[in-house]
């Protein structure tokens, strides 16, 4: 195994599940120099003219479109941890006795649990894409075949659209399609908003098959998967546990600590200027983010000003504030709970996006770079900004890059941090994985302290005056030691058990395997 | 037969920064330490290497120890540690970590008390944050949040956590527990730097004299200089009855407050939001503290959910007199702050006061007066400390004297 030091001083390596793999350059620094991959050209003599393209089951589905050892199946993660989609996906591929597949899903989630007996006796090689709790832990521990990819949302639609993973069939579950294959994410037992992860699979991939539980007559409308891209499609009895789909309703924390930063952070926001009229932003659904947003309404109100837009993952508190006329669009990647399917399925101004539009790296531009203001987590964050979102300080993958990655190219990004979770530390000298180089990251908010980035001359400046209290970020690193004392550094195993792509395709890092002790 | 296995602390799916002991001195051969840790990677070592420490420190050559940590601070494990010991040996001296810079400030008696953060003592995970929440006081109690079998190893944390936790300049108070198990918790707590002592269910004036007198025990033996402030709490009939004794009954009395649950049990009657039922209370614990010269004190707001209801709670509080409240959750704090802080014309009229000494001290007069009012000493530093707060809280601006001035 051939190692190489990329522009962060991480050491990377060369080579990826057997193939070439380029070591970060540096933000910007890499650019591609050939043309855009593309699917073979088909002919609708080989379609049913009458549009009906339904077959019995996804074994049967799988079979036509001449599954085999070691293809790429994807899949889509909209239906988050009420998925049923994958399982019987690869229940199928068992079935059919087929081995060595790579998998590539948006992400994956503790419900997919039950695909580490596909792991371990290979019908499943490698994973490329997040991976939650038991699999994380599984891939870990090294006991996966193949290396683990992490990409972000802009990043896996970029390596597909790059030629970088060749998707030989897309498995896109569809909470309402047609015979034909058009399909939409709005409604059916099973609606989660919309279909934006799966369109770079619907466009790219060799085969596309649909798989839905609510199969409506032609035409399915709108069509945000267009069936000109699909081969096969399939009625199953349940794609989907629909209160793991989407929350019943989105509740803001009540945890105080988890309170006191989003105040913090809002009123950063505030003292420096950046919550203005005609301002953008994108909080996410966690607690700590939604408190934020929720603290930006009430100053907004306060203050009289509307925002242009705000990115999603759509929550009931985003939809209010959209048809309370605080902002003028919601710019939504997937919605989190009812309130938000309801409003993208009636309010024009609730508008669904994908990582084409929102993430892509490799396009003319893209949504993240124009908004304003990001609020993102991290696990941990070292001397030089530099974050982590994929492992804990004990080097186990926990958990996805989602769009964290793409959203560092927002104006101002802060991050609001606990200093220490359970006595481990978040403010810390190196990040045990560089997800995000810390010239992209703004502000950490801690409870303790808000540490500005040198590099952000212009908000320190307009932070004065603020009654906030400013630390360096080293002082909150010793900070964090002294209460939680200096921790020692994690046991590493040799082996690489997963490489953490950038938004350009690079490698800016790798996690290696755990040793069990 | 001797006991000779001890468990203490806990541990379980909700716990949080805290950890399990169990210590088993029955064995023979040498010492055996067992951590399972989420975080035993980063600190395994170190928490090893402490609880080697602290057995050598109280001589024990043979043990066996399982440690189940949740995260806990290394305070909370020496605490749980110590804790274990002491339920099997007699432990003769305390194996006590640092007492942090940031906690060797002072308080005083006529410092503002608005509000006051109840915390459960033998709660570590509660404890972290505590003092990032700007109440007036913490409150770490060993009485009615913790379990009678808890309560030895829950003087120990406490004791630990007055010297770790940073309190941010919160007064550093401890509520005890009754009778003789509350004289036996002061050992233990008053030796840290601790501002005030809560003395639960007060009915009776000798209450906080024997508590007085053991804490000027502590006090001499130890060497310790400043004053340790007391705060009985009224939580009966009786107590009612014998308010104005009570807040009499020692120097060091500088509030005293109202437990309206424990009240309206003793009553038998339903509290209520609107308090018919414990008004006469409430008046007699505000009259006879203002009468004695000690600051009056509400109960807790237990709907923590309804900040409303609070702030309403709080205006009718302030406006028969009490000076403060406490709380049960930090969200509570910013609005009970707010509505106990001295109002515009309270403000003014201090200001007026501040500047009468200024102008008296400018002319080398002794005697200060605003208008045909002599101003005592009290009164003069009560006003000081209004514009201290009145400036902190940015009610007045850095140069409210020069302002003044020109206004006249």
């Amino acid at each position: 195994m051939k190692y190489i030091k990329n522009a962060a001083g991480r050491e990377v390596v060369t080579e990826l599940n057997g193939g070439k793999a380029i070591p970060y350059m540096g933000v910007g620094k890499y650019k591609p120099d050939t043309r855009k991959y593309a699917p073979p050209l088909a002919s609708c003599a080989d379609y049913p003219g009458d549009g009906n393209k339904k077959v019995n089951s996804i074994k049967e589905a799988l079979r036509k479109c001449g599954l085999k050892d070691g293809m790429t199946i994807s899949t889509h993660h909209h239906f988050r941890n009420g998925d049923l989609v994958a399982n019987q996906l690869f229940d199928a591929v068992k079935e059919l006795g087929i081995k060595n597949i790579r998998w590539f899903p948006s992400a994956s989630f503790p419900c997919h649990e039950h695909l580490i007996k596909y792991l371990e006796d290979g019908t499943i090689h490698h994973i490329e894409g997040s991976m939650n709790g038991p699999i994380g832990k599984f891939v870990s521990e090294g006991k996966m075949k193949g290396t683990a990819v992490l990409r972000s949302h802009g990043g896996r639609y970029q390596a597909v659209q790059d030629g970088e993973v060749k998707i030989d069939i897309a498995v896109i579950g569809a909470p309402q399609a047609d015979p034909f294959g058009n399909a939409n994410g709005l409604s059916g037992g099973s609606a989660c908003g919309l279909l934006g992860f799966a369109l770079v699979d619907s466009q790219y991939a060799d085969k596309v098959i649909v798989v839905t539980d609510n199969m409506v007559e032609f035409p399915c409308v709108p069509w945000q998967i267009q069936g000109n891209y699909v081969d096969y499609t399939v009625e199953v009895d349940k794609i989907g546990i629909p209160e793991r789909i989407v929350s019943g309703t989105t509740m803001i924390t009540k945890s105080p600590d988890r309170l006191l930063l989003a105040e913090l952070t809002a009123r950063f926001c505030e003292a420096t200027g950046i919550i203005k009229e005609g301002f953008s932003f994108q909080t996410g659904a966690g607690g700590t983010s939604l408190a934020v947003s929720e603290y930006f309404s009430q100053i907004m109100k306060t203050r009289g000003i509307k925002a242009r837009f705000a990115r999603g993952g759509s929550n009931k508190y985003l939809v209010r504030m959209l048809e309370e006329g605080q902002i003028d669009y919601i710019l939504d990647g997937q919605t989190f709970d009812l309130d938000g399917v309801r409003s993208m399925a009636k309010n024009q101004r609730h508008v669904w996006t994908s990582p084409f539009t929102s993430y892509n790296y490799h396009g003319k531009g893209n949504f993240a770079g124009i908004v304003d203001i990001v609020i993102l987590g991290a696990t941990e964050v070292d001397v030089n900004f530099n974050a982590n979102v994929v492992t804990h300080s004990d080097g186990y993958l926990l958990h996805g890059i989602g769009g964290w990655q793409d959203c560092l190219f927002s104006k101002t990004v802060i991050l609001p941090l606990p200093l220490f979770r359970d006595r481990i530390p978040v403010i810390i000298d190196e990040v045990t994985t560089l997800c995000g180089p810390g010239e992209l990251i703004d502000v950490i908010v801690t409870e303790r302290g808000i540490a500005i980035n040198p590099l952000r001359s212009d908000l320190i400046e307009r932070a004065k005056g603020s009654g906030l209290a400013f630390k360096r970020i080293d002082e909150l690193k010793d900070e964090a030691e002294r209460i939680c004392g200096k921790p020692e550094k994690a046991p590493v195993g040799d082996e690489v058990v997963a490489a953490i792509k950038w938004v350009d395709g690079t490698i800016i890092d790798i996690v290696r395997k755990v040793p069990v002790q | 037969m001797k006991n000779l296995i001890a468990e203490t602390g806990n541990s379980g799916p909700k716990v949080r920064s805290d950890c399990q002991i169990r210590l088993d001195l029955s064995k023979k051969n040498g010492i055996r330490i067992d951590l399972n840790s989420k975080v035993k990677s980063m600190y395994g070592s170190s928490i090893t290497e402490m609880c080697m420490d602290i057995l050598r420190f109280n001589d024990i050559k043979n043990a066996s120890l399982e440690i189940i940590d949740t995260g806990a601070l290394p305070y909370v494990i020496m605490a749980r540690l110590e804790a274990a010991i002491r339920t099997l040996i007699p432990v003769e001296n305390e194996y006590l970590p640092d007492m942090i810079e940031e906690n060797k400030y002072q308080s005083d008696r006529f410092r503002f008390r608005f509000s006051r953060l109840y915390l459960p003592g033998n709660t570590p995970s509660m404890m972290i944050n505590a003092g990032l929440y700007s109440a007036s006081g913490i409150i770490l109690d060993l009485e009615d949040s913790v379990a009678p079998a808890k309560k030895g190893e829950a003087r120990l944390l406490v004791r630990n956590a007055l010297r770790q936790i940073n309190f941010y300049g919160a007064e550093r108070m401890v509520r005890i527990n009754q009778g003789e198990m509350g004289l036996e918790d002061l050992n233990y707590v008053v030796p840290h730097n601790l501002h005030l002592i809560l003395i639960p269910k007060c009915e009776d004036p000798t209450h906080p004299r024997r508590v007085s007198e053991h804490v000027d025990r502590i006090r001499k033996e130890k060497g310790i200089e400043s004053q340790v402030y007391l705060m009985p709490i009224i939580e009966s009939a009786l107590g009612v009855e014998r308010a104005y004794e009570i807040a009499n009954s020692s120097a060091n009395i500088v509030a005293m407050a109202i437990g309206l649950e424990d009240y309206t049990a003793d009553l038998g009657v339903q509290r209520t939001v609107e308090g018919r039922e414990s008004l006469y209370a409430r008046l007699r614990i505000i009259n006879a503290s203002k009468a004695a010269g000690i600051q009056p004190i509400d109960s807790v707001f237990s709907d923590v959910s309804d900040l409303e209801a609070l702030e309403k709670n709080v205006k009718a509080s302030k406006s028969i007199g009490f000076e403060g409240m406490g709380c049960i959750h930090p969200r509570q704090i910013a609005v009970i702050n707010r509505g106990f802080a001295p109002e515009p014309e309270e403000i003014e009229k201090a200001a007026r006061i501040v500047l009468a000494f200024k102008e008296a001290e400018k002319r080398g007069e002794g005697v200060v007066s605003v208008g045909s009012k002599m101003i005592d000493p009290p009164v003069l530093k009560r006003a000081e400390k209004t514009i201290c707060l009145a400036l902190r809280l940015k009610l007045i601006p850095e140069d409210w004297e020069t302002e003044m001035l020109n206004q006249e």
